[in-house]
This record gives structure tokens, C-alpha cells and sequence, in this order.
């Protein structure tokens, strides 16, 4: 083809940052995350100082690991992915650092905000409006960059990795611009926009969907660029994946009332929440059958390339947790499982078997191309985070599976005179070998991280053999 | 809801379940092994495998499901669905059901007195749960209390262990103050205290001290504490002897109580409880330092 003659300059900075954040960030919040399991067998550890309370490091915790390092793993791929797939480069590369330097600000100010106590009390959206504001700008800025490559780009089709991206960068602005909707009272307290079951309803049309675009179309994007790229292979089937997106991306938008089970939403929108998430189960499959069918012929490759083995289990636990929530989405089951631990384990298999393993796996991927190194410093450290990453994962979502069907069942058990059997202490009581478990699982998973961080502070700390290879094309 | 709001519900409802069914169909077909030709960042490329069959039928069923459950239970805008179900009805039931089994298992129990309730398993596990519910907060799940709040399984009554006193502190509530009289003594009557007060029940304590003590108690606390310092029920004030603590013991936690004062709020609960309730909890609180053997001390 003619256009591959042609010599591309990739802009890649703002992936080098990315890249990098993603580690740094990934630390700083499982260490929160592993703080805070502890605080839960031992509340002594708050010292007493309001600012490391379990309920101030909780929010903490979650911003740091969805949006701090998934969303610095998102921007990352997604600027690598986007240029090289429309052999274009990025559109306004210096918005592109602005991206960079605006994304790492809104953590940094939810970094201090939410140990002080300010926090908007919704869920995944706890961050008061100025800071709202600047995650507005700097995620239109984010658009613009990535939509900007993809109409310059030089090659005619839109490659499947970008329809993913692209999916989440809009549903995400969407979400976030709707669901912050707030009037501030002053520069630290605003009040919703909304009120009552609607607020609940928006709050949780934003929640589902920050798990189905956030943390599945985009990483489901990351996986369609670093699964055939590792194994070499063509992706399994273009229909599959014109299928289960166009079906992704419309579902989800109706699944957000399962979360409101059995509460003061009106029952027909429970219902229709909970069918939606039933039919979201074939289309969220969708993804992992590609992913991991385009292995097919090539299995062997997942003995010698822990990559690959990061890829592919991330792979696993995102079929194992997309059959979960439908299931969980079923009133009767949801009757058992809302409000204990179990809902804790789903989230975790979700969030370190598919989004931290799939973002380690793309970043050992991606780190060394970024920086003009020919490969990580060490593969046997990749190994062996990958082996502290999925044992750590297991010993985590079983404690917490176990922990929440336990409490569900001591909750509802009732005495023939009709009287409850258990008190909610007793239950909590039961719950801590559990507790301790999860912890155990999470420090090793937290460990793996530290593994990274010294493989990759080693691969930066190898001078580059050769100049950055930033362009494409001259080898074609 | 408006009739167009819930046409618009059924509409977009269907809208998108029939999309999903004619995206599926409208891929149906292919060949395996099949590729699309478009090449990507050099190496990246397409096979357009036919879709996994089982997935497709997966994805079709679900959808069928779908349907049927919007055909049976509410759903589609103001139809309610063909069983009538709403989950305000479903709780009810449930709650009627546990309502009548406690009414029934209050009935078996009706005549007796607090004394033979607190023998009788039964009558001990509805108070066992009432107490959870609500007294277990301060009192602790075990009842044996917290600072300031009083173990309920030992022997020491602030306010009496009769199964009338139990009764009333329950339905009345209670209000225990004690004045920070230690303001105004001087140090040395405030160190003779001290030094006597927190060791009453220590038999090895200096007499000089104990005398000494005794004369300033005699002025200070016997009013409230009586002369021989073992409280009165009538007042709620504690008995000292006992080397049993309501707030901190030793000289620190004594010497705060005199200076700061102490207050403590036992709730009514007549509002909160019904009568019958009140009797079976009443009758587990007595039954704690009431168990056969009566080896407790």
C-alpha cells in the first residue's frame, strides 16, 4: 500500500507519562486499598486522625485505582493504539499533554479533597464540583485529541480497538457531565441537581455505566490491540466484534436500576434494569470469545510469554465476573448478595483479574516500545508478578464471595417465633477470618505491584540501544 | 405515569431488544476461516469467523427471557405484568408471615411472669432478639457493657434486679447524675478521697488511709452513696465497695468523676417497645445473672 511508505512522527510524551503514572498510581492506591482492608480488622490503625479514617480512605481508594491508574493505563493505550492503527499522529499533541498534566492534577486534588472530608457522597463520584470541572475540560480535551486522530488518520478503516475507545471517551463525558450536575454552595459543597430516587437512579446510571465503559469498553479496547499484537495472530471474528459492541454499548445503558434493587425506585424500572443486565451477558462475552479465541493454533505461546499469561487470565476473570453480574442482577439472587461482601468480590474479580491484569500485561507490553527499549529488564519478574497477581486475586474475591453469602444468609435467617436469628455485630464477627484472607490476597496482589515498579525502574535505568523508534513506515 | 411515558417505555423497551435480534440475525451468516483483508499498524488483522453458535443462541434466549419476564411482572411502563407482583406486596407478605409467627409465639407466653419467662426458651430467644435490636448497641451483643454502660450480667443493680425495677428501667428510662462535687473540696479532702475511694474493696489498704478516707465520705458521698458506700437504688448511685467500675476505676478514672461529673441516659423505651415486648426482654435481662446454679458472684 502506498500510504505505508509514507514516514509517520509519532507524538508520544503524554504516553510516556501515562505509562509511567500507571505504575506509580497503581501503588498508591492498592497500598490505600490495602490500608484501609486492614483498618477493617484492626479500626486502630485510623490512629484516631480523622483523615485516614476508613470512610474518607474508602473513596480514596476507589479514585485511585479506577480513575487514577486505569484511567492513566486508558489514556496511555488508547494514544498508542489510535495512532498506530490510523497511522496518524496525535492530533494536537500538545492537548495531548495537557491531558497528561490536567488528568494527574484532578488526582492530586482528590488525593488531598478526600481525606478532608469533601466529597459529593455519590459513589464513584464523590469529588466536588471545581474539581468536576477541571475532569470536564481535561476529558473534552481527551475527545478532542482522539477523535481528532482518527479523522486524520490514513488508512480507510477504523480498527476495532478504536471503536472502543472512542465508545468510552464519549460515554464518559456523557456520564460524568450529567451525573456531577450539581449547585454549589460554596467552593467546597455543592448540592445535586437531582433529588430523591432520581438522584439514585442517575447516580447508579452513571455507576453501571462507569463499570461498562470505563472499565469494560476501554480496557476491552486495550485487549484488541495487545492480544493480536502478542500472539501474532488475526483477531478471531470482525462480525463478532461489530455484534457484541454495537450490543455492549446499547445495553449497558439500561442495566444501572439493578443496583437499586428492592428500594424506593419504582419496580418497573428494577425490572427492566434487571432484564437488560441478563441480555448484557452474551454481548460482554462477545469480547472475551474474541480475545481469547484469536490464541487459537498459537496456545503454546502462552507457556513462554508471561505477557500473553497476563492478557489471556485478565481475559478469564472479566468472562468470569460479566456471568457473575448478570446473575447478581436477578432479584432473588440480588435479595441475597446486595449489601454483603459478595458485592465486594464481584467488583475485585472485576477490577484486579480484568482491569489491573490486562492493564499490567498492555503496560510490560507498552513500556518498552515507549521508551526505545527492546523488552523489560526482566521477564522472569514479569513471571512472577503474574503468579502474585492471580493468587492474590483468588485468595481476594473467594474471601469475599464466601464472607458475602455468609452475611446474606445470617441476615435474612429468622427463629420460628419469627424473630431474626443473628444481630448485624454478630454477622461482622463471623466476617473477620474473611477479612483477614482478603487482606493477605490483596497485600500479595499490592507486592506484585512492587515487583513491577523495580522491573520497570530497572528497564528505564538500561540506556536505549537506538534512537527512539517513534516513526513508522520506513521499514515497510 | 403519563400514558405517553409509558407508551415511550414499550416502544424503546422492544426498540432495543428487537435491534439486538436483527444485529444478531444480520450476522448470522459466514464462513469460517474468512478474513477481512484490512491491515493495521503493520501486523494487526481479521479473520470474520461466523458467530459461535452457542453464543448466538445464548443471546437469543436471553432476549426471549427478556420478553416473557416483561409479560409477567411490571416492566413495561404502566402494565404491571400478568401476576400482579409488586415488590411492596412481596415485602408484605413476608412481613405478615414473621408478624404472625411472633404473635403466635407471644400468645403461648401470655399469663406468665418474668421470673418463669426467663426460664422458658422461647420467651428467652424473642427477648434474646429484642435485646439485639435494640439494647446491644450500648449494652454490647453479650450484654456485659461498655464504659459507662452498665454490664447487665452480673449481680451489681444500679437501679435494682427485681423483675419490676428491670421493667421500669426499660419502659421509663433512667437518668444517673453524678455532680462534679470534687470542685469544690480542697486537695487535701479531694487526695483522702482519692486515696480511699477507688481501694474500698482492697483488704490490704492502709488503715490510716481507709480512716482517713471514711471521715471525708461520711461528709461528701454518703448523702448519695449511703454511709457504708453501697449505693442507693433509689438514686441510681452506684455501690463503691465492689470494686465494680460504671466509668474508670483507680485513682485516675475516680478522680475524673469527682472533678468532671458523670451523667448517663438509660432511654424509655414504652414508645419504642410494645408491652409484651418489654416483658420478654425484661425477662432475658433477668434470666442473664438469673442461670441455674446461681454460681455467678
Amino acid at each position: 500500500m502506498e500510504q505505508s511508505q509514507a514516514i509517520v512522527r509519532y507524538e508520544d510524551t503524554a504516553i510516556r507519562g501515562f505509562a509511567v503514572m500507571t505504575v506509580v498510581w497503581g501503588i498508591v492506591g492498592m497500598l490505600v486499598g490495602v490500608w484501609i482492608a486492614a483498618e477493617l480488622l484492626w479500626p486502630q490503625l485510623n490512629m484516631d486522625i480523622p483523615y485516614l479514617t476508613y470512610s474518607r480512605l474508602r473513596p480514596l481508594h476507589t479514585n485511585a485505582v479506577i480513575f487514577a491508574f486505569g484511567g492513566s493505563a486508558l489514556f496511555a493505550t488508547s494514544y498508542w493504539c489510535v495512532q498506530r492503527t490510523c497511522r496518524a499522529a496525535l492530533f494536537l499533541p500538545k492537548l495531548a499533554n495537557f491531558t497528561f498534566w490536567g488528568w494527574n492534577l484532578v488526582i492530586l486534588l482528590a488525593a488531598i479533597t478526600l481525606p478532608l472530608g469533601i466529597t459529593q457522597g455519590k459513589e464513584y463520584a464523590e469529588l466536588e464540583w471545581p474539581i468536576d470541572i477541571l475532569i470536564a475540560i481535561v476529558w473534552v480535551s481527551y475527545a478532542v485529541v482522539f477523535f481528532g486522530t482518527i479523522a486524520k488518520r490514513t488508512v480507510s478503516h477504523i480498527y476495532v480497538a478504536n471503536w472502543f475507545f472512542g465508545a468510552f471517551i464519549l460515554a464518559v463525558a456523557l456520564l460524568h457531565i450529567v451525573n456531577s450536575a450539581a449547585i454549589p454552595i460554596s467552593l467546597w459543597k455543592s448540592y445535586s441537581a437531582y433529588s430523591g430516587a432520581t438522584d439514585a437512579m442517575v447516580e447508579w446510571w452513571y455507576g453501571h455505566n462507569a463499570v461498562g465503559f470505563f472499565l469494560t469498553a476501554g480496557f476491552l479496547g486495550m485487549m484488541y490491540y495487545y492480544v493480536p499484537k502478542q500472539v501474532g495472530k488475526p483477531i478471531y471474528s470482525y462480525r463478532l466484534s461489530i455484534v457484541h459492541f454495537w450490543s455492549l454499548i446499547a445495553v449497558y445503558m439500561w442495566a444501572g436500576p439493578h443496583h437499586l434493587h428492592y428500594t424506593a425506585l419504582p419496580d418497573w424500572v428494577q425490572s427492566l434494569g434487571m432484564v437488560f443486565s441478563l441480555i448484557l451477558f452474551a454481548p460482554s462475552w462477545g469480547g472475551m470469545i474474541n480475545g481469547i479465541m484469536t490464541l487459537s493454533g498459537a496456545w503454546h505461546k502462552l507457556r513462554e510469554d508471561p505477557i500473553l499469561k497476563f492478557l489471556i487470565v485478565s481475559l478469564s476473570f472479566y468472562g468470569m465476573s460479566t456471568f457473575e453480574g448478570p446473575m447478581m442482577s436477578i432479584k432473588t439472587v440480588n435479595a441475597l448478595s446486595h449489601y454483603t461482601d459478595w458485592g465486594i468480590g464481584h467488583v475485585h474479580s472485576g477490577a484486579l483479574g480484568w482491569v489491573a491484569m490486562i492493564s499490567i500485561g498492555s503496560m510490560y507490553a507498552l513500556i518498552p516500545k515507549a521508551f526505545g527499549r527492546p523488552g523489560m529488564y526482566s521477564t522472569k519478574a514479569i513471571n512472577l508478578h503474574f503468579w502474585m497477581s492471580t493468587v492474590g486475586t483468588v485468595m481476594y474475591i473467594t474471601a469475599m464471595w464466601s464472607a458475602g453469602l455468609m452475611q446474606g444468609l445470617m441476615w435474612r435467617a429468622t427463629e420460628a417465633d419469627g424473630t431474626l436469628t443473628y444481630s448485624f455485630i454478630e454477622s461482622l464477627k463471623a466476617t473477620y477470618p474473611f477479612y483477614a484472607v482478603r487482606l493477605a490476597g490483596g497485600l500479595v496482589f499490592f507486592s506484585g505491584m512492587l515487583v513491577m515498579a523495580w522491573n520497570v525502574w530497572r528497564t528505564l535505568a538500561t540506556p536505549a540501544p537506538k534512537p527512539i523508534a517513534t516513526t513508522a513506515g520506513a521499514h515497510a | 405515569m403519563s400514558a405517553f411515558w409509558s407508551d415511550w417505555v414499550i416502544v424503546i423497551t422492544f426498540a432495543m431488544m428487537g435491534g439486538c435480534l436483527w444485529l444478531l440475525f444480520g450476522n448470522s451468516r459466514g464462513k469460517p476461516g474468512e478474513s477481512t483483508d484490512h491491515v493495521w499498524d503493520d501486523d494487526l488483522r481479521e479473520f470474520n469467523n461466523p458467530l459461535p453458535r452457542w453464543w448466538f443462541n445464548v443471546f437469543v434466549l436471553t432476549v426471549i427471557f427478556g420478553a416473557g419476564y416483561l409479560a409477567f411482572y411490571p416492566g413495561l411502563g404502566n402494565l404491571g405484568g400478568r401476576l400482579g407482583w409488586t415488590s411492596t406486596k412481596q415485602m408484605q407478605a413476608k412481613l405478615d408471615e414473621l408478624t404472625a409467627r411472633r404473635h403466635a409465639a407471644f400468645a403461648a407466653l401470655a399469663g406468665k411472669d418474668i421470673p418463669a419467662l426467663a426460664k422458658d426458651p422461647s420467651a428467652q430467644s424473642l427477648g434474646r432478639a429484642v435485646f439485639l435490636g435494640n439494647c446491644a448497641g450500648c449494652h454490647g451483643a453479650d450484654a456485659r457493657g461498655a464504659v459507662g454502660f452498665p454490664n447487665l450480667t452480673d449481680k451489681d443493680w444500679l437501679y435494682g434486679g427485681s423483675p419490676e425495677a428491670i421493667v421500669e428501667t426499660i419502659a421509663h428510662g433512667r437518668h444517673g447524675i453524678m455532680p462534679p462535687i470534687g470542685l469544690g473540696l480542697t486537695a487535701d479532702a479531694r487526695q483522702a478521697l482519692l486515696d480511699f475511694v477507688p481501694f474500698w474493696s482492697d483488704t490490704t489498704l492502709d488503715p490510716a488511709k481507709r480512716e482517713a478516707g471514711m471521715r471525708q465520705f461520711a461528709i461528701t458521698c454518703a448523702p448519695c452513696h449511703g454511709a457504708d458506700g453501697k449505693g442507693n437504688q433509689a438514686l441510681g448511685s452506684p455501690n463503691l465497695t465492689d470494686d465494680i467500675w460504671l466509668f474508670k476505676g483507680g485513682r485516675e478514672g475516680v478522680g475524673d468523676t469527682i472533678m468532671k461529673g458523670r451523667q448517663s441516659t438509660m432511654p424509655a423505651h414504652e414508645n419504642i417497645l410494645t408491652p409484651d415486648e418489654i416483658r420478654v426482654v425484661a425477662a432475658y435481662v433477668y434470666g442473664l445473672s438469673h442461670q441455674d446454679g446461681e454460681s455467678q458472684p
